[in-house]
Formats: structure tokens, C-alpha cells, sequence
């Protein structure tokens, strides 16, 4: 696809959870819990409300057409705060600086004095109905030239745990928001600016680590279409496909458009009731429906089930809007008959109606207010239709695909967080904060300092490791040791199926001292470890695996071993090294450093060679 | 250049950016800016620069329907959280909702009653006092009295028990009386308002007849609780269902989303007292909470106040050494009352030596009654009856059910 002739136009906004001590707004600890470690749950109902200005946001008005009941659980590690039991606490000044600090590192503008909002989401998913944001700074560069927007600092949403159920466990965790400007103009290039911002942000060494911990929303328009905002793409690698699936979509819809004002085509205000029609039908979900409606769009046959995005069609858009309603989906005459709907049934709605084969009728069925609700959201999108492409907020399919979640939010869902005192930022905070070394800067000093290669280099500098690796460092261990141990035989022995969190750092660098002293071999690590893990000490385990054995004592060993293979030796020369090591460190276990068991053994066979 | 006001259209040069808003006030020498984007930022006031004075657009006003066919219930309010809203220029929140602003934030009451609704003051109830308890009785009483089958006064919680207890005694009502208020404010969208407020108008038109405080009866959105006026209190700062019967079970509950009404038998029922008012107050009274070396210093002078209640300890105690101010007080005709700081169980000065030296001298026994409560049924003792031996048979006597004379198992 030529995106330059189509005028993509991308932006991301990124979100990354900070690995504070503390919650934002509560002086729980920032720990995920399993939800079956819950202490207790409770039930609230959330109601859009009216903001300072006196208006009620569009996207809040749509989580409305339903009242829906939320449950929430609570742990030992939450309090009263998230429950929206209690007033916040003070900001966490941690959090607050290290936003700082991650602004600082993008070249951003401080904002002189932070004012805490509160973002209406009545989703349920936070127990206050909004979400505490604030706009800490603007104005940074990307590496592409482009611009980062703002820098907000946030709270976490609680986790569904599943329907609408939350775990209130993540609720409060600190999170930046970074927002560029859609300044980006192929996938590729998106996928590249939210790498390079994951970099930066791991290279404070204080950001949450793992899935989940980092989304990246990414804002998608072409020319003519709509600026769509596309929500919590959690892989960096879908981010491309996201974008690229996008693109297409609102070619597709731009495409709908033309032939719809080409053909003349409407869209009846009026839905028709036809509960009458389906009183016998095969259909199970019309036969249980209290209320069916049909929505009558002249001239858009064909168009309704037209595909916009892989196994997308104009129609799915139609029913995610109407699943705002609490209907299961809706039925168009582009896809009938089937779903044991007759062709019968079909003509006898077309005649009803007064349709011909040129309409599209949209069933909804559900109880008359849900029918109602459905019918007026399907009449909605098929008005979108034919105005091109709706500004919406979208939420990532597993494979690339994007579905309908609600209206872009507007300005209205923003208020003043009153419990919350502004924060002034002072000119000696901001000139006091010193910068991180990125990571793609330190991946080049542990090359050139370390003597590492290129490949181990950036993969220890990424690694979530890092800081063991540098104490490792720090306390003299040979770096490549360090880095293959970490980088190698860690996750050997945990994709063996060893849960390497039980091998403290303090073990961990005890074990590559004795390796460094000789105490033990490097072929001994992996039992050493996994022995550590079963729950003896380090020492212990040392000792147990890898018996000491002297160089005088491994002399002994090697000269026995040759001597007794003498005629062997002399028959296969320096060609008897490799078998003669196997036997050498079966005998003593893995406790002596192969190298060192290569040099003896390779003077032996010389001796006996020289012998003949 | 003429300062900015609130609402002007402004433009920041900021950290190299463009950024435009709309300017909402000054607060800690920075100007305060809502972005477009919906952020509220705080910048030099020098960085902003006046763009326009928009024309005020007024926001049409939506009327609330009422329908004639529906029980009549009449709504008093008086502030408090419940009738708050965000503060646009400090960004605090204040109490300046009226009743008709209640109508029209909880549209579901549209569909119990039809509402007269007054709006007695816009104040949080830590500014209470007892002359406003008159008032708020009086304006009770003739909502009673213009044929009101029930009415709702909306409460800052603070101090919403001091007002249901003087309400109670002051009034006597055939009709129930609601009490209510939020603990969460209005303006988010988990408030506790909306379902505090539905259940109480239900209860309102239901066959209750008391005078009650109506709030969450957990954490959850799942049930109020209907407490009796003179035995409830606030018993958390801040959770939703900080109000609890104290020495009884609640009088009932409220199920949401249903609003099923499920009355005790205790609970007085609809038409049991026929409207009548003694609004009369003593405010020379005092409340006194004892604590270990309080000096007798501390109680006021002979002839300071007419009423005394202390805050005891355990069964209601004081240290000896206090035996003879207080001894002085009560020869110079001070009416003394002894209730417990433990709130729960009966006062009973019979057991221990410092118990009965405080009967010798005449402090009354105040049984079960809240200390709270019993302040407020002091100043109308004292205001109603001038005879210090009613006065003393009626201190001791259960009004509005403040007192029990069986005290139930358990806390």
C-alpha cells in the first residue's frame, strides 16, 4: 500500500506502568495479586455525570444505555482509597519525579504547577467512575523529527478479571502517559517510535516489566477518513499490523461512502416493529426476543456486508454499536437467509416493510428497551456510513483487527481532582534531575568497556536483569560470565521448568565467585542453581555439586586416567583430547573448570606422544 | 491589559508550544488554564494572553416533570455533600445545589413523588446550630402540616444525628421524616446519592411513620438501612455506610436496585401521632467528654449552664476528686447527666463507689442514651419544662425511643 498517496497520519500514546514503592494516591504497595488471593468483594453502580462545565460526555453517555453492576475484590495489599471508600492521599512524590524524569529524558517542558483531573470512565473499571490524570509536561522531540505532545502522570485501572468483574490490585499503580503528534506516516515507522519510547522509558530502571505493563494506543487517520483512536495494543509486534489493518478499513468505509452517495442511498429514521413476522420462526434468538425492530436503509444492499477489514464487514460495525444496548448482535438482510431465518421470512419482512432487493433491513431484537436503544444505534452508524468514517475509540482483535468501543471522549470528561492540592514544580527539582544512560547508549559502553559483543551487549543492557548484571560487574565477576549466566544457563533452567525468582542475587553472585575462584566449574552452575532453588544454600550447594578438587589432586586424576589409556593415546595422538575429557569430567563431576582440565590433559598426551 | 476573569479564551506560548484554553482563576500566584484537551494546567499569569470574552451561554433549563398521580413527599435542604458540586473557579467543592438541582441529578425520583421542595440553607453541617434545628422543625412541621405524606431533608452528614435527634423531639410527625445525605460527593459518578436518595423517597412513601437517618447500609450498592433518629450515628469518616444504629438493629432496610421496603416490627408506623411541634431549645447546655486527670477546673461555673451531659467512662464515671464541683453544680440546680463513652450498653452508676457518690449528689442516669443525643434532649427538656422534677422524670424517660429499657445481646 502507498501510504504517502493514501496520507497516513499515526500518533501513540503510550502508557507505562512506573515501579514505585507506593500507589499514586494511596500508600498501598504497587503488587498484582491472583484473584483468587481476594479478601472480599463489593458491588457498586456507576451514573455519568455532569462535568464542571455543565456537560456530560458523549463517550460516558454511552456507557449509559445500560445499568450495569460492577463487583469488585479486594486484597489484603488494597485499602479504602481504592474502594472509593476514602479520600486520595498526597501524590506519591516518587512517581512525580521519576515523570519528571522521563520528561526531562525526551526534552520536555515542565508544567510550573501540576493540577490533578479526574477523567470520567465509567466502564467500571475504576470505583470512582474517572480516573486521576495530570499533565505534568509538553513538548518533546522523537527521533524522527516529530513531536511527543504531553507527558501525563496517571493512575492505573483496575484489571477485569472477567464480564464485570475487577481486581482492584492494579487500581492506583502510577502509569505515564506519553502522547506524540500524528507524526508518524508509515506502520513501520510506527512500530520504530514505540520501540525507541519502551527504550527510554526502561532506561530509567523504574518502570514495571512484563505484559501488560506497557499499552500502547495509537491514533490512526488517512486522508479524508477519520482520526480513530485504537486502544491497548499490548505487543509491539501487532502494533505495525494494527495500523496497516486501519488504514484499509477506512479505504473500505471511504469506498461504502462513494457508492452510497452514488446510489442515492438513505437511512429511515422510523424503525418498523415486525415482532409479528417472527411469531413461528426457526430463529431461536427471535423467537426469545420480547421485541423486534427493523431499520430500514434504502439502497445500501450488498453494501452492509461488504468486508472492510479480514472477516470485518460495514454490518459488524453496526452490531458493535448496538451491543451498547445489551443485544447480542443484529441481523441484516446482506447475510439472510441463515441463521435459521427463512428466504420465506425474508420476502414477507421486504413486503412488510415495502423494501426491495436494492434495501437493507437490520434486525434487533431484545426487550423493547433494549430493541429501541439497538434500533437507534444501528440508524447512528448507518448515518456514519455515509459521511465516510465516525471518529471513534476502537479496541484492538487478537490478530490485528479492531473493534467499536464508544465515541472519541471529549473535553467535557475531564474535571478538577478537588481532593487533591496542586503541585508546584519547582525550577531546582527540574535542573536537580540527573538522566539515565539509555539503554542503546549503555548497550555500546558495555562493548567497548566490557569487552562484550555487540549481540551480548544490547541484550544484557535490555535485559530486565540489568541491574544484577551491573552489581555483578561492580563486584568484579568477569562480565561475559555475568551476562551469559544471566542471559543463558537462567533461562535454560527455567524453560527447563526451575522458578529461577527463588535464586536470590545475593546466591546467585556467591555461586559465580566460586566459579571466578575455582572453587567450582562453570559446568557446574545449572545444578548448582537448581539445587538452590530446592531450597539449599548457596554454599551448600556448591559444595555438594562441585567438591573442590585441587590442581595437584586433578593432576593426579589426568595422569591416572592417561597412563591406564596409554595404547589408546599413542594410537589417536591430540585426537584422544575430546574422548579423554569426557571420561576426565565424569570423574570429577563438573567440579573443575574444563579449560583448566583441557591444558593438563593436553600436556599428558604430549608426555605419553613423546614417550613413543 | 484588564485582568482576566474566569471563562476568558486565552493563549499560552509554553515550552515552545501553542497551547489555548480557557481561563479559570488564579490560585497560589499561577494562573490556572483548562486546556482544550480537558487538562487543567497552572502557569505564569505572564505567559497567557487574552484572546476573547465569550458571550455566557445559558444552559437551557431542563424542568422536571412531576406526576400528579404520585404520592406528594416535600424535599428541605439544607447542604451538605449531597447537594455539593464542584467549585468551576477554586475547584472545591461547596454545597450550593438546590432541591430542584436534586430532582434533576437523580431522575429516578421523578418516578416516586412528586416533590415541593425547599431550600432551607446551603451549608455543611459542621456550621449546624441549634437555632437552625428550630428552624428546620418548623419548616418540617408545616410541610407535615400542608398535607406532605412525607418529607426529605438532605444533610451534611457531619453532624446530620445532632439534627435527626432535635428534629425528633421537637416534632411530632404521622408522616415519616427522612434524613439524608452522601458520603461521596454527587459530582462522581460513584456517588452514594443517587441510591441514598431513591431509597429514602421510597421510604418516605412507604408505611413508615418515624423520624429516621436513610444511608448505605454497607460498602455496597446493594441496601440502605433505615435508622431510628435518636440512635444513630456517624461511625466513619468517610465510608458509605459510616451510619449505624447504635444498641438496635436498624428499623428496616431499603434493597436497590428493587427498592423493596422491609420494616422492623419496632419500626413506628404511618399515622401512629398526630402533627404537632415544641420547637423551644435551651441551648445553655453542654457536652463534656471525661478523660484520666481531667481537672474539675474543667466543668463550667455554678450557674454557668442549665444542662451538663459528660461522656463517662465505662459504666459511666468520673474521677473522685470531681465529686465535689460537681456536687456544688448540682446544689446550684445544673442538670447533670451521665452517659458512656463507649456508646454501646447502659449507664448504671449503682455498681462501683464513685458511681453511686454521683447518684448521692443527683446526676441523672442517662441509661442507653447516646451522649450526643442526650445534649439534645437536655436543650429541650430544659426549653419545654421549667419543673426540675418533670424535668428530671422526663431526662429519664424514653421520648423517641432514645433510650431502651431492655439492652439487647452483642454490640
Amino acid at each position: 500500500m502507498d501510504y504517502e498517496q493514501i496520507g497516513l497520519l499515526a500518533g501513540i500514546e503510550i502508557h507505562q506502568q512506573l515501579d514505585t514503592k507506593e500507589k499514586l494516591f494511596c500508600r498501598c504497595p504497587t503488587l498484582l495479586r491472583r484473584t483468587d488471593e481476594h479478601s472480599g468483594e463489593y458491588h457498586r453502580y456507576l451514573r455519568a455525570t455532569e462535568s464542571e462545565m455543565g456537560e456530560i460526555d458523549d463517550a460516558a453517555r454511552e456507557e449509559m444505555h445500560q445499568e450495569r453492576k460492577f463487583t469488585y475484590f479486594t486484597y489484603d495489599s488494597t485499602c479504602l482509597v481504592e474502594n472509593d471508600e476514602e479520600p486520595p492521599s498526597p501524590l506519591n512524590q516518587d512517581a512525580l519525579l521519576l515523570s519528571l524524569t522521563i520528561a526531562k529524558m525526551f526534552g520536555m517542558t515542565p508544567i510550573e504547577q501540576v493540577n490533578m483531573m479526574r477523567k470520567l470512565v465509567i466502564d467500571g473499571s475504576n470505583t470512582s467512575g474517572f480516573q486521576r490524570t495530570a499533565l505534568v509536561a509538553v513538548n518533546g522531540t522523537l527521533p524522527n523529527g516529530g513531536r511527543i505532545e504531553t507527558l501525563c502522570l496517571e493512575e492505573e485501572a483496575a484489571q477485569r478479571v472477567q464480564g464485570e468483574t475487577f481486581s482492584l490490585d492494579r487500581l492506583g499503580i502510577p502509569l505515564v502517559e506519553i502522547t506524540t503528534s500524528p507524526c508518524m506516516h508509515t506502520p513501520e515507522e510506527v512500530r520504530e517510535m514505540a520501540g525507541y519510547l519502551g527504550m527510554v522509558l526502561r532506561s530509567t530502571g523504574q518502570v514495571k516489566r512484563g505484559l501488560g505493563t506497557i499499552r500502547q494506543d495509537v491514533n490512526i487517520s488517512i486522508r479524508g477518513g477519520a482520526r480513530i483512536e485504537v486502544k491497548g495494543v499490548q505487543e509491539l509486534d501487532l502494533v505495525a499490523e494494527v495500523v496497516k489493518r486501519e488504514a484499509e478499513r477506512q479505504q473500505n468505509l471511504l469506498i461504502i461512502r462513494d457508492q452510497l452517495v452514488s446510489r442515492g442511498a438513505s437511512v429511515n429514521p422510523d424503525p418498523v416493529d415486525v415482532t409479528g413476522l417472527f411469531a413461528g420462526t426457526g430463529s431461536s434468538i427471535l423467537k426469545k426476543a420480547k421485541m423486534i425492530l427493523a431499520v430500514r436503509l434504502d439502497r445500501f444492499s450488498g453494501l452492509v456486508g461488504s468486508e472492510i477489514q479480514p472477516g470485518r464487514r460495514l454490518g459488524t460495525e453496526m452490531s458493535d454499536y448496538a451491543k451498547k444496548c445489551g443485544v447480542g448482535g443484529i441481523f441484516h438482510t446482506d447475510e439472510l437467509p441463515a441463521y435459521g431465518i427463512t428466504s420465506e421470512e425474508v420476502g414477507t419482512l421486504h413486503r412488510t416493510i415495502g423494501t426491495t432487493e436494492q434495501d437493507c433491513i437490520v434486525l434487533v431484537a431484545g426487550t423493547p428497551r433494549q430493541a429501541h436503544c439497538a434500533a437507534v444505534q444501528v440508524i447512528k452508524r448507518a448515518r456514519f456510513a455515509m459521511d465516510g468514517v465516525p471518529e471513534e475509540t476502537r479496541k484492538m482483535l487478537p490478530e490485528g483487527n479492531t473493534a467499536y468501543m464508544r465515541p472519541l471522549p471529549g473535553a467535557a470528561r475531564m474535571y478538577p481532582e478537588t481532593d487533591v492540592l496542586p503541585v508546584p514544580v519547582e525550577p531546582s527539582t527540574w535542573d536537580g534531575i540527573s538522566l539515565p544512560e539509555l539503554l542503546t547508549e549503555r548497550a555500546k559502553r558495555f562493548s567497548a568497556e566490557l569487552g562484550l559483543d555487540e549481540g551480548l551487549s544490547r541484550q544484557i543492557a535490555f535485559s530486565e536483569r540489568l541491574p544484577l548484571f551491573e552489581r555483578a560487574v561492580r563486584e568484579a565477576i568477569t562480565p561475559t560470565l555475568a551476562a551469559r549466566t544471566i542471559l543463558g544457563t537462567l533461562k535454560e533452567i527455567q524453560r527447563e521448568g526451575a522458578d529461577i525468582t527463588r535464586i536470590s542475587d545475593d546466591q546467585f553472585l556467591e555461586v559465580l565467585r566460586a566459579i571466578e575462584s575455582g572453587k567450582a566449574a562453570k559446568e557446574a552452575i545449572p545444578e548448582i542453581f537448581k539445587m538452590v532453588i530446592k531450597g539449599s544454600g548457596s554454599e551448600a550447594a556448591i559444595k555438594k555439586c562441585a567438591p573442590a578438587v585441587s590442581r595437584d589432586q586433578l593432576q593426579a586424576i589426568i595422569t591416572k586416567i592417561v597412563d591406564e589409556r596409554a595404547e589408546f593415546v599413542k594410537e589417536k595422538g591430540n585426537a584422544a583430547l575430546a574422548p579423554l575429557m569426557g571420561v576426565v569430567m565424569a570423574e570429577v563431576r563438573g567440579s573443575s573448570d574444563g579449560k583448566v582440565v583441557s591444558e593438563l590433559l593436553k600436556k599428558e598426551i604430549g608426555r605419553i606422544c613423546k614417550l613413543k | 491589559m484588564e485582568p482576566l476573569v474566569t471563562g476568558d479564551r486565552v493563549d499560552c506560548t509554553y515550552g515552545g508550544t501553542q497551547l489555548n484554553g480557557t481561563y479559570i482563576t488564579e490560585r497560589d500566584g499561577k494562573a490556572v488554564i483548562k486546556l482544550d484537551s480537558g487538562y487543567n494546567i497552572g502557569v505564569g499569569m505572564e505567559t497567557c494572553r487574552f484572546l476573547e470574552r465569550p458571550v455566557p451561554v445559558s444552559r437551557p433549563e431542563i424542568l422536571t416533570v412531576q406526576d400528579p398521580a404520585l404520592p406528594s413527599l416535600s424535599i428541605i435542604s439544607t447542604g451538605g455533600t449531597i447537594a455539593s458540586r464542584i467549585d468551576y473557579r477554586t475547584g472545591a467543592v461547596t454545597s450550593q445545589f438546590d432541591a430542584d438541582d436534586i430532582l434533576r441529578a437523580i431522575p429516578g425520583l421523578s418516578g416516586i413523588a412528586r416533590y415541593r421542595t425547599t431550600q432551607l440553607y446551603t451549608i455543611l453541617s459542621e456550621n449546624m446550630t441549634p437555632r437552625i434545628w428550630q428552624e428546620l422543625a418548623t419548616a418540617v412541621y408545616k410541610e407535615i402540616k400542608s398535607g406532605a405524606e412525607g418529607v426529605i431533608v438532605t444533610h451534611g452528614t457531619d453532624t446530620m444525628s445532632f439534627s435527626s435527634a432535635a428534629v425528633s423531639f421537637m416534632v411530632d410527625t404521622p408522616v415519616p421524616v427522612i434524613f439524608v445525605g452522601s458520603q461521596r460527593s454527587a459530582d462522581r459518578p460513584s456517588s452514594d446519592n443517587t441510591m441514598n436518595a431513591l431509597c429514602s423517597a421510597t421510604a418516605a412513601v412507604s408505611p413508615f411513620g418515624e423520624v429516621a437517618v436513610i444511608m448505605h447500609a454497607s460498602t455496597s450498592d446493594d441496601r440502605c438501612a433505615i435508622h431510628r433518629a435518636t440512635r444513630v450515628r456517624k461511625m466513619h469518616t468517610s465510608r458509605r455506610d459510616a451510619f449505624q444504629s447504635i444498641g438496635i438493629p436498624p428499623l428496616g432496610f431499603v434493597d436497590y436496585p428493587s427498592l423493596n421496603v422491609d420494616l422492623s416490627p419496632e419500626a413506628v408506623r404511618r399515622g401512629s401521632d398526630e402533627p404537632a411541634i415544641r420547637p423551644a431549645l435551651d441551648e445553655s447546655c453542654r457536652l463534656l467528654y471525661f478523660y484520666p486527670g481531667m481537672p474539675p477546673s474543667a466543668l463550667p461555673q455554678p450557674g454557668e449552664v442549665h444542662g451538663l451531659v459528660i461522656a463517662g467512662t465505662g459504666l459511666g464515671h468520673v474521677s473522685t476528686d470531681w465529686i465535689p464541683t460537681l456536687k456544688t453544680l448540682t446544689d446550684q440546680g445544673t442538670v447533670v447527666m451521665m452517659t458512656s463513652q463507649c456508646l454501646n450498653g447502659r449507664v448504671c452508676d449503682r455498681v462501683y463507689d464513685t458511681g453511686r457518690d454521683l447518684l448521692k449528689i443527683g446526676v441523672i442516669e442517662g441509661a442507653d442514651t447516646l451522649p450526643e443525643v442526650a445534649l439534645v434532649k437536655m436543650m429541650w427538656v430544659l426549653g419545654n419544662e421549667n419543673n426540675p422534677d418533670k424535668q428530671r422524670i422526663l431526662l429519664s424517660t424514653s421520648l423517641k425511643g432514645e433510650c431502651m429499657k431492655r439492652s439487647h445481646h452483642g454490640l
